[in-house]
Formats: C-alpha cells, structure tokens, sequence
C-alpha cells in the first residue's frame, strides 16, 4: 500500500469508528431531550404528590412513586445480605481452585443473563404458587392471602434479579481492597471473622454501596418481573400489608402508553412519568459511575 | 499450646477460649458459603418452577390434546385444506403454533443484532484504540447511563417517537412493526456489545500493539491487524451475549412491536415474540390451563436459549483472558 492510501484508510476507520461512537452518544441525547422536553413542564408538586384522577386522565403518579420506592427497598433489604455474603465466599473464603465457588460463579453469569419475563415467571410459580400456597396452608388461611401477587413477592423476584448485579460488584470492590490490610490484621492476632468485619467489610463498603445503588436502579426500572407478581393497574391505596399490589412508574408507564383510551390526553402525564422514573433511574446510575471511578482511582493509587 | 517435653508427645490442645473462637470462626465460614448457594439454588429453582408448570402439557390428557407438540410446531389444518402457523390459544378452537412467535422473535432479533453489532463493536474500537484517553473516559460512563435506561422507557420512546419517524421513512402502512421494535432492542443490547467488547480490546496487552508499532505499522493497522483479531473471541461473546438480550428483551417487544401473530418476513409487518407473548397473555389466563402451560413452556424455551447462549459467551471471554495473558508471558 503507498503512503497517501494508508493514510487515507487510517483518517477513514478512525472517523467510521468514531462515527458509530458518536451516533450512540447522540441517541441517547435525543431520548434525553425529548423527554425533557416533552415531560418536564408536567412535573409539579401536584403531579408528585397526588394520585391518578379521571381513570388516568389526569391527577398525578405518587402512588407509582411511593410503590417503586417500597418495593425497591423491600428488595435492597432482601438482595444485599445474600449479595454481599457470596461474594465474601467466592473473594475470601473459597479455597483456590474451589469447585464449588466454580459452580457459584457459573451460577451468578448465568442468573444474570435470564430474561427478565422468564423471572416473572419464576416468581409466580415458586413464590405466589408454592411458597405463598403452601404458606396459607400451614398457616390455615381460609382465603388466599400469601398465595396471590403482592409486594413481597415481587420484590423477593426482583432480588433474584439483582443478586447478581450486588455479587459481582461486591467482588470487584473487594479486589481493591488491599491484600496488606488483610495480612497485617491477622498478623495482630485477629481472626478471619474479625478481619473481614473491621478491616475488609469497611475497606469495600464504597464498592458495596454502588452495588447496592445499581442494583436499585436496575431493580426500579424493570417491569416485566413484576406484572403478575403484584404491579397493579390502579389502585386508590397505598400498599400496607406485605400481601399488597402496588402502583409501579415503570408499569404505570406501560399502561398508560398501551392501554389508555386517549393517547393524546395521557401524552402530556406520560412523558412527565417516564422523565420521573428516568431522572430517578439516572441519578442512581450516575452516583454509582462516581462512586465506582472514585474507588477505582484509589485502588490504583494504593498498588 | 503447652507441649512439655516430659510428657509424651499429643495433639497440641486448645485453650477453652482459643476452641470456642475456632468453632465460631467456623460457623461464620460455614454460614457464608451456605449464603453462596444461593446464587446455584435460585437458577435451579428458576428453571425447576418454570418447568413444573409447563409439564402439564405433557402429562395431562386435556392440555395434551388442546396443545400437543405437533400443534405447536407443525401446520395446523386451520381451514378445510389450508394448513397454516396460528397463534390463537383463546380462540373458540385454540390454535398454537409457536412459529409465529419464533418467526417475530427472529425478525426483531436479526434487526437489533444488524444495528447493535456494528455500531457496538466500532464504538468499542474507537474508544479503545483511537479516541484521546479524556474522551474515553467520558464516554464509557455515558454509554452506561445508556444501559441504565429501563427497557419500559426505550419500549416508550419506539412507541411514541420511533414509531412515526420509521413510518414515514421506509413508507410502512403500520406505525407499530418488527423493525420499531428491533431498533428499540438495539438502543437495549448496544450497550452489552459495547462494554463488552471494549473489556475485550483493552485486555490486548500493551506489548502486542508496541511490537506491531516497531515492525513499521501504523496505529489503524495496529488496531485492525492486530488489537482486534486478539480479543475476536471476547468480541464474539459480547455479539452472542446481546443476542441473547435482544431475544429475552420483553417491553420494548411488547410496546412497540404491534403483537400480531402475523408469518412474514417483511420488516414493516407487525410481529410477536416469545417475551412478549408471555407478558401479554399470562395476565388473562386461567391458571392451570393448557393455556396457561404453554406459556410457561415458552419461558422454559426462552430460559433454554439464553442459558445456552451465555454459557457459550463466557467460555469465549475466559477463552480471550487464557489466550493473551499464555500470549504475553
């Protein structure tokens, strides 16, 4: 190849690769402005602080809101102590080579790449079906109580989900704890136990906590896991009971923009939904991105 | 630890105090690595519960005959003489043929994968091999606030925005088709492939792109020549592991697809997939019935796939780690 057409084929990949960059970049821009645009001057306090009116033609979404956030906090209650313990066994306490911690990494790559409905699926046939059944039979319920879709259930599903979002979080937050700190607390006679809750568990709580913020932020925005599992249509309460449906932003979303008899009436309430759940999803994430490089730069700054 | 040296030699022997911190550390092993079967039990119990309730379409007379599995694979006489694919489990005689549903799937899978991959792959190149380490570093976090958009918001803006403007661009006589809603997977799996593959190019070592340098290459034909056939196995997995997303990816399907059980290849007809089938239709359905079973068996197929899917693409990933850090010592 001459010179001039090297070149020439350099200047054009790198402008093609940089192209296809900007063009996700740009994507993500228009959905950004659109919903802005489009939802911002809908959402007042009003429309935060009230529930739907006029069979969703009107009114607000704080049901949705105060559903999501229950929800999202029944399941952060229920994913991060299991979470966190694994990836204590697979970083920790696994023997090298361990079988067992094999299966369970095996396990977590696999959990994170089920579809999401297949989840769904899973909640309603283990949880509401057996768990929920066989509760109410243990406990003598005349009527269905446990065994129909709530809000524990869905969030129990949504743990499911996120568990492996905490583990490998949490592993990775625990690989930049360094190895020293380890070996000087057992050099000072600390046990493993004692080590791991003073000296690793603080050193990786950074690291935990962004895994907890992603995992929230992937547990509030999914919808299909919880559509027979406890989202309901509407409701004129808030959830009180474990056994509660509840209002969800996310399937508030699909329901007005699916099901609504009026599309162009709902427009305005839709878009300012979607910008609620959107900024909610997004604030998370970008406090999980800075907590992440910050933790990054240390454990590169301390090797 | 007292071990005189009169007295013959034994196990040494703990203090009361020193055995009891043993056995609690103990425990607490114990009860952490009980905690780490969790993430075993529950894909165990996911494909063990999704499955149990599919079985009736095996094992039960009634779900037999209503849903057999030539009727859902094989053409069905659905008028005298004309046999054909239907997906009609409520009808007055159900009908259900699952090729629609792989049909549609297929559809809005190969035009997210067509758009996503090289779009995903490019971008990943330009982020790991030409763009300055500060526009890098700024567009790795955007691309995951991209990820972090919930599938039902993406399922919205195809819906409402995507919708009119690929009707009025390739003249569809319907706003809600196969190709909406596989441009709505690809903003979805984009992300995947992208993360991936630039975890894959990245893991190239330094070494390999000096070496190619010093031969006289330039930086383009460093990255093409050499950076990305080193890491094709990480990237593959990366295209295998969005595959599998766009396949699962249940709202953007349902929302912006048009759901008619429609066998067509044509991307401006409407389609239904295997996801969204289920998230339509398991709502209304009668529980217990063949109905009802058949949807869980099409979670079951669905868990197949993917399973398969991405135990293929993490032994590729291990496969690129293996194959540049045996490279590079």
């Amino acid at each position: 190849m001459k010179p001039g057409t090297r070149r020439a084929v350099g200047l054009l990949l790198t402008s093609l690769t940089g192209l296809a960059a900007f063009v996700i970049i740009a994507v993500l821009a228009i959905i950004l402005f659109n919903v802005a645009e489009n939802g911002a001057g809908g959402v007042t306090w009003t429309f935060l602080s009230q529930p739907p009116a006029d069979g969703m033609m009107a009114g607000g979404i704080f049901p949705a809101i105060f559903g999501t956030a229950a929800l999202t906090l029944l399941m952060t209650l229920a994913v991060m102590p299991v979470g966190v313990l694994t990836a204590v066994y697979l970083h920790e306490y696994a023997p090298p080579n361990s079988l067992f911690a094999r299966f369970v990494r095996v396990a977590v790559v696999n959990l994170a790449g089920v579809p999401s409905i297949v989840f769904g699926l899973f909640g309603l046939g283990f949880f509401i079906l057996f768990v929920g059944q066989g509760m109410d039979r243990a406990l003598g319920h005349e009527e269905m109580y446990w065994a129909q879709p709530g809000i524990l259930w869905a969030s129990l599903t949504l743990a499911v989900l996120t568990l492996p979002v905490v583990i490998v979080s949490t592993e990775e937050a625990l690989r930049a704890v360094p190895m020293d700190h380890r070996t000087a607390s057992l050099a000072l006679g600390a046990t493993q136990s004692q080590t791991l809750a003073r000296v690793v568990l603080p050193g990786a709580l950074p690291g935990i906590l962004t895994g907890a913020v992603l995992a929230i932020s992937r547990g509030a925005g999914e919808v299909a896991p919880i559509l027979f599992t406890g989202a309901a249509y509407f409701l004129p309460d808030l959830p009180s009971h474990l056994n509660s449906q509840f209002m969800h932003l996310g399937y508030h979303t699909y329901v007005m923009a699916t099901q609504s008899p009026d599309v162009e009436a709902t427009r305005p309430l839709l878009y300012s939904t979607v910008l609620v759940l959107l900024l909610l999803t997004f604030a998370l994430n970008l406090v999980a991105v800075i907590i992440r490089t910050r933790t990054r730069r240390k454990a590169a700054g301390a090797h | 630890m007292e071990q005189g040296l009169t007295q013959p030699v034994v196990a040494p022997t703990l203090s009361p105090a020193a055995r009891r911190r043993q056995l609690k550390e103990k425990a607490i092993a114990g009860f952490i690595t009980l905690m780490a079967f969790t993430g075993i039990a529950a894909l165990i119990l996911i494909i063990i519960f999704v499955a149990k309730e599919a079985l009736a379409l095996f094992t039960e007379a009634e779900a037999r005959h209503e849903a057999s599995l030539s009727k859902m694979f094989l053409a069905q006489d659905v008028a005298p003489g004309r046999p054909a694919f239907r997906w009609q489990p409520v009808s007055k005689v159900p009908k259900v043929s699952m090729i629609p549903l792989f049909v549609g799937t297929l559809k809005t899978t190969a035009v997210s994968m067509l758009v996503a991959v090289p779009l995903g792959i490019f971008g990943a190149l330009f982020a790991a091999e030409f763009a300055p380490r500060r526009l890098r570093e700024l567009l790795k976090p955007v691309i995951e606030l991209l990820a972090g958009i919930p599938s039902v918001v993406l399922g919205f803006f195809a819906l409402m925005v995507m919708s009119t403007f690929v009707k009025d661009l390739f003249a569809f006589d319907r706003p809600l088709n196969a190709m909406v809603a596989g441009l709505g997977l690809a903003l979805a799996i984009v992300p995947v492939i992208f993360t991936v593959s630039e975890d894959a190019l990245t893991a190239v070592p330094r070494s390999y792109r000096e070496a190619s340098l010093a031969l006289g290459a330039t930086p383009w034909e460093t990255a093409w020549k050499v950076v990305l056939p080193a890491a094709a196995p990480g990237i593959l997995a990366a295209c295998v592991l969005g595959f599998g997303r766009a396949i699962g990816e249940t709202m953007i399907v349902l929302m912006a697809s048009g759901n008619a059980d429609v066998i067509s290849w044509s991307l401006g007809d409407s389609a239904r997939s295997l996801s969204a089938t289920i998230a339509a239709e398991m709502g209304e359905v009668v529980v217990g019935s063949p109905h009802y079973s058949l949807l869980f068996f099409i979670g079951v197929q669905l868990f197949l796939f993917t399973f398969v899917l991405n135990l293929m693409a993490s032994t590729w990933t291990k496969r690129v780690v293996k194959k540049l850090t045996g490279g590079a010592a």
